[in-house]
């Protein structure tokens, strides 16, 4: 009895929102007051680390291709690096500011594997324009990671990067297993389930 | 006397670094309801027979009230005192 595939993309879209709203609040309060309560400082990179471990059941039990295990592989060992790297920036393990170029090369490889993974065009279905979409905007996005590694206290930079996983939230909560886009569904697509 | 009379006008005292934080939680939650009345059909919850587990446990205007709800109680509000106490010490 597993969820559709659309599900996992929704609850991943949750953990993505949770993620922004975090990164947002940081932003506002400033990293003084974020950092007043320890466990805070740990949760968004936390979060980031536990969605890349729970990509690995994604990879195991609804890939159904070798190129979507790849992807979703790949996923998980990013996530997990870029969480780690920076879950070991925030505890004071790891003192090179480098490693916060971990997050814009998970940024990289995320969108290059959804994009690399779709095989069909982006108006076969609203699934196949979804990740055609997140993977270039992971693409593009990712010079804003990269803009932090090395300026770490620009707020502009902070306040995109928060706003990049809320947009990227709203776009997995849009996708569906089969359903139109702007009207185009193409007939190899299937039955429209609900 | 002075410190619950604070408490009980939080928001008069909440520079607008408070007001954002003290905002988010409920416009995710009301970005989530606006959503389940605009796109009723995706809320299973509301034709619940012959639905498996998945389909009433996972819907995204509720997991989207969720994460608003979440963020709220478990990150919000501490951060609010906190954010409180911050201000209180610089004064």
């Amino acid at each position: 009895m597993q969820p559709r595939a659309e599900m996992v993309h929704w609850l991943f879209a949750t953990g993505l929102l949770l993620l922004g709203l975090c990164l947002l609040s940081e932003v506002v309060v400033g990293p003084e007051v974020w950092r007043r309560r320890r466990w805070r400082t740990y949760l968004w990179p936390g979060l980031a680390f536990a969605m890349g471990v729970l990509m690995w059941p994604v990879m195991t039990f609804f890939t159904n291709s070798a190129i979507h295990m790849y992807a979703h592989g790949s996923w998980a060992e990013v996530l997990m690096l870029a969480g780690g790297a920076e879950l070991g920036l925030v505890h004071g393990r790891l003192k090179s500011r480098w490693w916060r170029l971990t997050m814009p090369l998970a940024f990289v490889v995320t969108g290059t594997a959804f994009i690399v993974h779709e095989q069909n065009a982006w108006f076969f279905a609203r699934s196949a324009f979804l990740h055609h979409l997140l993977g270039w905007t992971f693409l593009i996005a990712a010079v804003i990671p990269l803009a932090l590694a090395f300026r770490p206290r620009s707020a502009t930079a902070q306040t995109a990067f928060a706003l990049v996983f809320v947009v990227l939230a709203v776009m997995l909560y849009s996708d569906r297993d089969t359903a139109p886009v702007f009207g185009h569904l193409s007939p190899l697509a299937g039955p429209q389930h609900r | 006397m002075q410190s619950t009379y604070a408490r009980s006008l939080p928001a008069a005292r909440r520079g607008w670094r408070g007001q954002v934080i003290s905002l988010l939680g409920p416009a995710t939650i009301a970005a989530g309801l606006i959503w389940g009345f605009v796109q009723p059909w995706r809320l299973t919850i509301l034709h619940p027979l012959h639905q498996g587990f998945w389909w009433l446990a996972i819907e995204p205007p509720l997991l989207v009230v969720v994460a608003g709800i979440v963020f709220a109680l478990v990150v919000a509000r501490p951060l609010l005192a906190d954010l409180e106490e911050h201000d209180a010490a610089a004064r």
